[in-house]
């Protein structure tokens, strides 16, 4: 009877063991959701940044247009006069997302609005990606393991600071598609079902819709095959894994417009390509193997190989000649910097002007994955005890990204979740060994009674079991009941077992040791809370600083946007460094010249040339292109550093790229950049000195730039071609409009036809295409 | 300016035309006094009529004509009987203005008939309070100034009163934000004095007579328009009344020309900037809560609360400073305390909430006040103060299924005046309080039973195929695996008690335990034994169990092994202990023994771990 009980009281254990790791998962998402709260908290519910403001515009389209709209949008007020296919050149996959989960809500007569469904996708997202990564590192090393990593992804630093409430950008969601489809691959090679393979493609589909880091996947899964093929570890389950994902993964990432035909065409996929072709290769060879003798089969190896190599080396050779005909060697900018460190600050100033595809500072990996640095080589020691299919993934996973994130801050994101895994492995073997231990000497103490009460147990556990099992082949076993038998089974050889392993640490030692994992838990808690309320949240359009006589905010952009808004004509031209084109386009409503989608060089060239020209060549460039106010962001007032004078440079830079009349060593006094008394005439005369402090000496007096921590250079000059419109309230936005050119007389005209002559001679010289 | 010379032409075309007209009355105006307060956008004419009735017949109505460039702007008209003078001075309540179109009078002019309570009888006479508020009647001049300049509004009127009937004594009072003016047009007895102008008395004006006056003066309020307003009033039973107000507002005062310079705009505000529109102040009601004040790209920071047990004031602040033409929009909401402005009266349920906007000195061309009651509210009515457009729309909101009614109140010209209370009547019963959370409840109980149904439920399409039949048979195996598991796990446990017995043994020496325990562990073990044959057999006949098979039987074949290694040492213990031999001597010959049953075991129980993973 009290066996009975017993028995009980083991399933109902088995069952609370599902509810608590369900409660626990639940929680961790509750968590993941709310701790990106701080955003919304501290500021208020708003999209934050550059790019979130486009991917906002790009779901209000289409939630107001429809789907088919979205496809062939066709965007006028962005990039003018050249225009951008939206629909051709956005990875959809976030904006789809976020429309349809406005498009349920209000079908079921739920009101929020696009905004409040576009803050809040990255948290939701990053719920569900804490639980891919339960669900892959289970596949990997069991559901502790699971548990933990699950944890440690839900607030991880670097995952944060990309998913925030208000984050709206491809990453929150593509980081959760990464997981997922690792996961589901994994799934697949454990178990060889083809319909996780046909999953898997969709998540890779959900992936390539999502974010361009998708070529990650199609890189690093190809190397694990490799990997398994070179260890010997091919089986039927990886070909499974494998086959189904590049054929339909490639058809399904061709049917997405931004990738097209580049799913065949680009380097970044031939790896997966080759793997194929080698899959299959030993695939044939197992197959052959199986079916000859082991003479025989030598021969047949001898015979392929050199008839193989031959064919392969023609192979080689016409692909080598195809991949060195096209320009950039079939590699895009992006990846060629990937590869090559010092690509980009070599031959690409747009990319390189960007802060976060600069390589990281090691501060920034204790910022960004604290304590899991420490953890993943723990980790990747315990994924070689033993060694599995899925654990040399999660190794090769975690290489392959520390290196590709020391390359770039951004793909810092792509290493935390492998961090995670490991760290979460780590973690949970670790206590593991300690918690044994610990039970070890408990139970070691009181073994006899325990032993005796046991066996009772087991002794009518069997019976139990049997008239089940009975029942179960009667019926229909459910899996569920079968892990239930196990688990019960399990028990009672576990005493044999734990004294099997030598692994038993003494007592004080692993309860110190538990002590201090839980301390070191702790400590990436209150840090990753720390970076989530302090480091992260700031939406980047509002500033708010604390002084001694209170909180200050700085909501200047917004202001200069909303200005733009109400008081200009709807079809008016805003030029402005493409930092804040997104912006100006989403909050402003107005058509902008260049925008953060920097495909065209030659344009952004065009805008850096005329900000960083005199006035009146300034003035000729953006009245050629239609534009009618410019806009600045001078932070000089108030000490914001992050201003157009602190990213002149890059301008000047990228201008005299294509514009060769456009000289750096021009706005560099000694190869020093400054913009006080001692700068160069160039930097004092050109557009964006003017526009910047154009009356500011009248402010205190002397023109002291707070950023810069100096007196300006030219305090007292009047603008010709432009006039002042609006300037923020902390002057952090300035917006000037072009005045209309004067009224043609004739003696003037005579004048300007002679200095035309004297420019048009500069200009053969100078090759400005502007005059 | 063109307007004001077009109106200017009309007027003196009206006199002309008063000439012909025979005003019919009997009606004698014998003391009006006209007071035009010109502080704000805002034009308020108050005017005090004494109407004596000189003729025969009784009269019940007087007529108020004015003309069309003032009608059109007219946005708010009360007429009062006033008794009394100063202090003692007490006005009745509304009279009913009804617009009129007598015979014979210039088609140019818009009559509004005052209902008498009681007719006027001959010789008889009463003082009427008019009040006429008037929008849009002030006219920048010049247009466009720069952000230096003051600002200058013209205002024309006539100094006599417009009226149908003869007018014996009259008097005009105007009255100016500022003592500063532009210039004003003089007549006879005409006074400026302070921020005032004062025109008359004249005495005996006959009907209809308009001497123009024209007031260019100094007005650097800002004239805050909002060109559209709508009030979105949602009532929720659970204790909340929402208040959404969004304003489309525009600075409709002169126009900005040129640059605007932040510097001179902070350095010098009231002389930079002086008709700028830096903030508004709103007067909403007491224990108003959750307020908040944004527009479309997100919350705006500048804005005040200051509360007392009377009122909340809202002082808000444009993103920038408003200049004129400049245009704004944003959204202020809040909720307001339930049982502070819904009622029950007759079984019906009604809302008592104000009708206008809360801000003072705000035009609001076209406000659109929406009422939305909750699901399931019929019998609805709308009694309002004036006269309101009223239509009728549902709203899909959280949880709804049929939407909620909403009563949407339309007004053109909305001034301060209108802030005046309406109620919408309509009927609730408490149940349907209840509805949508019992809504809840039922789906996420459907959504659980639909969960235990999938649970319990067998969706294999086809009972006969293949993959289906192999599925139970490699079920059938497993718990058969189970089972032997089980079995060897109690063998092991079996051994366990031998040696435990072992070790009693060399504690206490007792020889016949050692022996009992032997033959129980005997029994129980061919008992086993017994019980794990038909198990083997019938993995062994399974063609599922084939990768299995050979593990199962390195197992046994192992475990049968311990088990004689064991036994064998058990009998060399226990005969070394009858025959008494030392400690040392049996550990000696038990060792080599001994280290075989260690290896054994490890050997078996690394088989029974890799038949678990299976």
């Amino acid at each position: 009877m009290a066996a009975q009980e017993t028995s009980q009281s083991a399933i109902f254990r088995h069952a609370f063991g599902n509810v608590l790791s369900f409660t626990v998962l639940l929680l961790i998402g509750v968590m993941a959701f709310s701790i990106r709260l701080f955003s919304v908290i501290k500021y208020e519910s708003v999209i934050h940044e550059f790019d979130p403001y486009f991917n906002y515009r790009v779901t209000q389209f289409l939630t107001k247009s429809g789907v088919y709209d979205f496809w062939n949008w066709f965007d006028d007020r962005t990039w003018y006069p050249l225009g951008r296919v939206i629909g051709g050149t956005v990875y959809p996959g976030l904006t789809l997302t976020a429309g349809t989960l406005w498009r349920i809500l209000n079908s079921i007569n739920i009101p929020l609005s696009v905004e409040t469904v576009c803050v809040f996708t990255a948290p939701v997202f990053s719920a569900f990606a804490s639980w891919a990564t339960y669900l892959l590192t289970k596949e990997i090393k069991g559901a502790g393991a699971g548990l933990t990593a699950a944890a440690l992804l839900a607030m991880v630093p670097s995952y944060i600071s990309r998913s925030v409430a208000g984050s709206y950008d491809n990453e929150a969601v593509a980081i959760f598609a990464l997981i997922f489809t690792f996961y589901l691959y994994i799934k697949t090679l454990n178990t060889g079902s083809l319909f996780y393979a046909t999953l898997n493609a969709i998540a890779y589909f959900y992936m390539v819709c999502s974010w361009g880091g998708y070529t990650f996947i199609i890189n690093l899964i190809p190397m694990h095959v490799l990997l398994c093929i070179v260890t010997g570890r091919y089986s039927p389950r990886l070909y499974i894994a494998y086959a189904p994902l590049v054929v339909l993964g490639t058809l399904l990432a061709a049917l997405v417009p931004v990738v097209g035909f580049n799913a065949v065409m680009t380097s970044e996929h031939f790896a997966s390509f080759l793997v194929f072709i080698i899959i299959h290769v030993v695939a044939l060879v197992y197959y052959i193997k199986g079916i000859l003798t082991p003479q025989m089969f030598k021969v047949a190896v001898t015979l392929v190989v050199s008839v193989g190599m031959v064919l392969c080396f023609a192979v080689l050779a016409v692909l080598i000649a195809l991949v060195a005909s096209s320009p950039t060697k079939g590699w895009s900018g992006r990846s060629l910097s990937l590869l090559d460190p010092t690509y980009a600050s070599k031959y690409i100033p747009i990319i390189a002007s960007v802060s976060e595809h600069q390589p990281p500072t090691w501060p920034s990996y204790f910022m960004d994955i604290n304590v899991l640095a420490f953890l993943v080589p723990a980790g990747i020691i315990a994924c070689f005890l033993p060694l599995s299919d899925a654990s040399s993934f999660a190794v090769l996973y975690i290489v392959t990204s520390v290196y590709f994130s020391g390359v770039m801050v951004r793909l810092m994101l792509v290493l935390a979740p492998a961090a995670c895994i490991m760290s979460g492995i780590a973690l949970s073997e670790a206590f593991d060994v300690f918690t044994r231990s610990i039970k070890f000497h408990l139970v070691g103490t009181t073994q006899n009674p325990q032993e005796n009460a046991g066996d009772a147990t087991k002794v009518t556990q069997n019976d139990v079991k049997s008239e089940k099992s009975e029942d179960t082949v009667k019926e229909r076993s459910s899996r569920k009941s079968k892990k239930k038998d196990k688990e019960n089974i399990e028990k009672p050889s576990l005493v044999s077992r734990v004294e099997k392993r030598l692994l038993v640490l003494p007592l004080e030692t692993s309860v110190m040791a538990v002590f201090l994992v839980v301390l070191l838990g702790a400590f990436y808690v209150v840090h990753c809370v720390w970076a989530a309320a302090e480091a992260y949240s700031a939406p980047s359009i509002v500033l708010t600083s604390r002084s001694h006589d209170g909180l200050h905010v700085f909501d200047d952009f917004r202001e200069a946007y909303a200005w733009l808004s109400h008081n200009t004509e709807v079809d008016d031209k805003v030029a402005s460094w493409w930092d804040y084109g997104y912006q100006t386009t989403a909050m402003a409503n107005r058509t902008v010249i260049v925008d953060n989608n920097t495909w065209n060089n030659t344009h952004i060239a065009t805008v850096g040339t005329a900000l960083s020209s005199p006035e009146k060549a300034a003035w000729d460039i953006f009245n050629s292109l239609d534009v009618k106010y410019v806009l600045v962001v001078f932070g000089g007032l108030v000490g914001y550093p992050s201003d157009d004078i602190n990213k002149f440079l890059w301008m000047v830079r990228i201008g005299g790229g294509v514009f060769p009349h456009i000289k750096e060593p021009d706005y560099l006094r000694d190869g020093q950049y400054r913009i006080d008394s001692q700068a160069t005439p160039t930097m004092l005369n050109c557009l964006m000195y003017k526009l910047s402090y154009y009356r500011f000496v009248e402010t205190d007096g002397r023109g002291y730039d707070k950023v810069r921590n100096t007196e300006i250079g030219k305090k007292h000059f009047k603008l010709n071609h432009f006039e002042e419109v609006f300037t923020t309230h902390h002057w952090m936005v300035r917006i000037y409009k072009l005045k209309s050119p004067r009224n043609r007389i004739r003696g003037k005209t005579k004048r300007s036809k002679s200095q035309k002559s004297g420019t048009s001679k500069r200009s053969t010289r100078k090759k400005n295409p502007w005059q | 300016m063109k307007r004001l010379h077009s109106d200017l032409s009309l007027l003196f075309v009206l006199g002309f035309f008063t000439l012909f007209s025979n005003v019919c009355s009997d009606l004698v105006i014998s003391k009006l006094d006209r007071q035009i307060d010109l502080s704000s956008q805002i034009v308020r004419f108050t005017t005090s009529l004494k109407v004596e009735n000189n003729g025969a017949e009784a009269v019940s109505k007087v007529l108020l004509p004015y003309p069309e460039s003032q009608a059109k702007n007219l946005a708010f008209l009360s007429v009062t009987i006033t008794e009394g003078k100063g202090k003692t001075k007490t006005s009745s309540d509304r009279l009913y203005v009804d617009v009129s179109h007598p015979e014979g009078m210039p088609p140019s002019l818009t009559w509004y008939a005052v209902s008498l309570p009681k007719e006027v009888s001959k010789g008889g006479s009463l003082t009427l309070e008019v009040k006429a508020v008037f929008t849009h009647l002030l006219t920048p001049f010049p247009e466009k100034i720069t952000q230096a300049d003051a600002q200058l509004v013209a205002f024309q009127d006539s100094a006599h009163y417009l009226s149908p009937y003869a007018v014996k004594i009259q008097s005009l009072t105007v009255k100016l934000p500022e003592p500063k003016v532009e210039s004003y047009t003089r007549l006879e007895n005409t006074k400026f004095s302070g921020s005032e102008i004062k025109y008359g008395p004249y005495e005996n004006i006959p009907p209809f007579s308009l001497p123009t006056i024209v007031v260019h003066f100094v007005s650097n309020k800002p004239f805050s328009v909002a060109q559209e307003l709508v009030r979105e009033i949602e009532i929720s039973h659970w204790g909340n009344v929402q208040v959404t107000e969004n304003y489309n507002l525009v600075h409709a005062g002169a126009e900005l020309k040129g640059e605007f310079s932040r510097l001179d705009y902070q350095a010098r505000p009231h002389v930079r900037g002086a008709s700028a529109l830096s903030s508004l102040v709103a007067r909403l009601p007491a224990r108003a809560h959750s307020i908040y004040y944004r527009d479309e790209i997100g919350n705006i920071s500048t804005s005040n609360v200051y509360s007392d047990s009377a009122k909340t004031l809202l002082e808000i602040e444009p993103r920038y400073p408003m200049f004129g033409g400049w245009r704004t929009a944003f959204t202020i909401g809040y909720g307001l305390p339930l049982q502070d402005f819904l009622f029950k009266s007759e079984g019906k349920r009604f809302l008592d909430i104000t009708f206008g906007c809360p801000m003072n000195d705000i035009v609001i061309e076209n406000l659109i006040v929406k009422v939305v009651l909750p699901e399931g509210s019929n019998d609805i009515s709308v009694v309002a103060p004036f006269s309101i457009k009223e239509t009728r729309e549902t709203k899909l909101s959280h949880l709804d299924i049929a939407g909620r009614p909403v009563i949407v109140l339309e007004k053109t010209n909305v001034v301060p005046e209108h802030n005046q209370n309406f109620q919408v009547y309509y009927r609730f019963s408490s149940f349907s309080l209840l509805r949508e959370p019992l809504m809840l409840v039922f789906g996420f109980f459907l959504f659980f039973i639909a969960c235990i149904a999938y649970v319990h439920a067998d969706f294999t399409i086809s009972k006969s195929s293949p993959s289906y039949i192999a599925k139970l048979q490699w079920d059938e195996v497993q718990t058969a695996i189970q089972q032997f598991q089980n079995i060897m796990n109690r063998v092991l446990v079996i051994h366990n008690k031998l040696e435990a017995s072992l070790r009693d043994l060399s504690r206490t020496g007792d020889v016949q335990a050692c022996k009992a325990a032997r033959k129980t562990a005997d029994a129980f073990l061919k008992e086993l034994t017994k019980e794990s044959k038909p198990l083997l057999s019938f993995l062994q006949s399974s063609p599922q169990a084939l990768q299995i098979t050979p593990k199962v039987d390195e197992l046994v074949i192992k475990e049968r092994e311990l088990q004689e290694k064991l036994m064998l040492k058990h009998s060399m213990v226990v005969d070394s202990y009858e025959k008494k031999s030392g400690g040392r001597d049996i550990d000696n010959r038990v060792a080599a023994v001994q280290q075989k049953i260690t290896l054994l075991r490890q050997e078996v129980d690394d088989l029974l771990e890799v038949i678990d993973e299976i």
